[in-house]
């Protein structure tokens, strides 16, 4: 049986009189990727951000039930940044902070407290070439991130969440901002780190999930609807018929 | 061509020719003002006046009958040891005010303090001057038991309290207008607030920090009438913040009403505003050069 990295369950987040998710329960395996797929507003990148932590920077939210990383619950963690140093977070559009890209990618092992010059050097030289931008952009470390392509800059991101070393990576419809080619690059820099980190992909393009993923989980309305391998999730009989009707495209 | 078309194609080009106006018309304004503030003193430069003395030499007295002197050395030191120190106090309090209004307060809690800090802004400025001449000067002659409280260090809190709410309020902003997007992608990074204030929050809001920084200057620089009431008026180069002094915009304030129009005392007035011109000038070119020197990397 594979390792559970994370396991979810019942969890309920509520912004006021919304219920953004009913009451989830479901486990991410190590090195796997998993794929969260659902219409918008479904819950998908609350999800995200209870894991990391930083849904609590929404007011009026409030969080129910246990996220465990490994057996540890977040909800209690008291060193969030320690928790969200674990955790790489690549958002939907493109975060280029007003840096060098060279800073871009340092910035969370300063923040750790990594300052040797050479050390840093090493690891961004080796989250960039992850990242599959090392080439495009290793004569103009000092430059500043905010002027790269979007699909350079989303590498970029995907860079920085890695420079901290995270366990888990979390992306959040990352190729909603960049064109088909940079996306099926990326496709590849997820297929390789899979070995030594685990994956959690939110994304609204179905085939992508096809794709990528070794399981796929389907959310909709704040609710889990399905969670399976990709084998039954993209069949003809999935268990639910719902999941079937939006792998299909027939909503959604 | 429908009418609404038609009409259009005619008024589309007055609304740009008013905008353009409008544009130029500040340019004109700035200019004009420094033409006539330069006409009324230039006079004298074309009669042989000493600009080496003018701006070197710490003897004004404008008022003697044997032997005039107009050396403005020492209206300039107080100008400046009144407005340094006053930004000395300022900007480390204005910014860490305005970073703790932007960063550390509740929506509820910030909208008090904005309102309360654009109150003190609306504070009249010989308002200010009043409680230099009073509440301060007695308090500074009790605390450093001083025989007199006006005093650059009086002169230099009542404008620091002055400036203060110039630099938060235009400082709160430019932190506002940091894109939410940059603190969220910080704190997925594991950075601790403080992390996120002074490794993004700061560089990204640089220029704005900048402006509202620039802004206090030049209302120091330029306030009249509470350093005018609060530093005792004295005409000497202070050796240290227990001094009195007398400021280059108090100089103009005090004697432009006693001299007849056009005399020689008149017209260096006026050169003192040319001078106060050129200093704010001199502040906002090399502001706009950090700016650049910063924005080109």
């Amino acid at each position: 049986m594979l390792k559970k990295k994370i396991e979810i369950s019942n969890l309920r987040v509520g912004y006021g009189n919304e219920q953004a998710l009913k009451g989830i329960s479901l486990d991410v395996y190590e090195n796997e990727i998993l794929a969260i797929i659902g219409p918008a507003q479904s819950g998908k990148t609350t999800l995200l951000k209870v894991i990391n932590r930083t849904v609590e920077f929404i007011p009026g939210v409030q969080v129910e039930g246990s996220v465990k990383i490994d057996g540890q619950d977040v909800l209690d963690v008291k060193n969030v940044y320690e928790l969200r140093r674990k955790i790489g977070m690549v958002f939907p559009l493109p975060i280029g902070l007003p840096l060098s890209i060279y800073d871009n990618v340092a910035f969370a092992p300063r923040a750790a407290g990594v300052y040797d010059s050479t050390k840093l050097d090493e690891l961004v030289e080796r989250c960039l070439k992850q990242a599959a931008l090392w080439e495009e952009v290793k004569d103009r470390l000092s430059s500043l991130g905010t002027r790269l392509s979007g699909g350079q800059q989303q590498r970029l991101t995907i860079a920085r969440a890695l420079s901290h070393q995270p366990e888990i990576l979390c992306l959040d419809e990352f190729s909603i901002a960049v064109d088909p080619v940079t996306t099926m690059r990326i496709e590849d820099v997820l297929r390789e780190l899979r070995s030594q980190v685990t994956i959690i992909l939110v994304t609204n393009l179905v085939q992508q999930a096809r794709r990528l993923a070794d399981r796929t989980a389907f959310l909709f309305n704040g609710e889990l609807i399905e969670i399976d391998s990709n084998d039954v999730i993209f069949s003809n009989s999935p268990t639910n018929r719902v999941t079937y009707d939006y792998v299909m495209g027939n909503f959604g | 061509m429908s009418l609404r078309h038609r009409l259009d194609t005619v008024t589309e080009p007055i609304i740009e020719r008013i905008i353009q106006l409008c544009g130029i018309s500040a340019i004109v304004f700035v200019f004009g003002i420094f033409f006539f503030v330069f006409r009324e003193g230039s006079d004298l430069l074309f009669r042989g006046f000493d600009l080496v003395e003018f701006l070197t030499s710490p003897q004004w007295y404008p008022d003697s009958v044997g032997h005039k002197r107009y050396g403005a050395l020492a209206l300039i030191a107080g100008t400046t040891s009144v407005t340094l120190l006053a930004m000395a106090i300022a900007v480390p309090f204005g910014l860490g005010a305005a970073i703790f209004i932007s960063e550390f307060c509740s929506p509820k809690l910030r909208e008090t303090f904005k309102i309360v800090i654009e109150l003190l802004a609306a504070i009249p400025s010989v308002v200010w001057g009043f409680i230099g001449l009073t509440l301060m000067n007695e308090l500074i002659i009790t605390l450093f038991d001083a025989p007199i409280g006006l005093t650059v260090l009086n002169g230099g809190v009542i404008l620091a309290l002055m400036s203060v709410p110039v630099i938060v309020s235009i400082g709160e902003d430019s932190l506002k207008a940091v894109p939410d997007s940059y603190r969220e992608a910080a704190e997925a990074l594991g950075a601790t607030r403080w992390q996120i204030i002074y490794r993004v929050l700061l560089p990204a809001a640089k220029n704005g920090l900048l402006a509202a920084v620039l802004l206090g200057i030049a209302r120091g620089i330029g306030e009249t009438m509470a350093v005018l009431m609060a530093t005792g008026h004295a005409v000497k180069i202070p050796h240290s913040v227990l001094d009195s002094v007398r400021t280059l915009t108090a100089t103009i304030a005090a004697e432009l009403g006693e001299a007849p129009v056009h005399s020689d005392h008149y017209q260096v007035l006026f050169l003192i505003g040319v001078l106060l011109f050129t200093i704010s000038f001199f502040i906002n070119l090399a502001a706009d050069l950090i700016i650049k020197g910063i924005g080109r990397k």
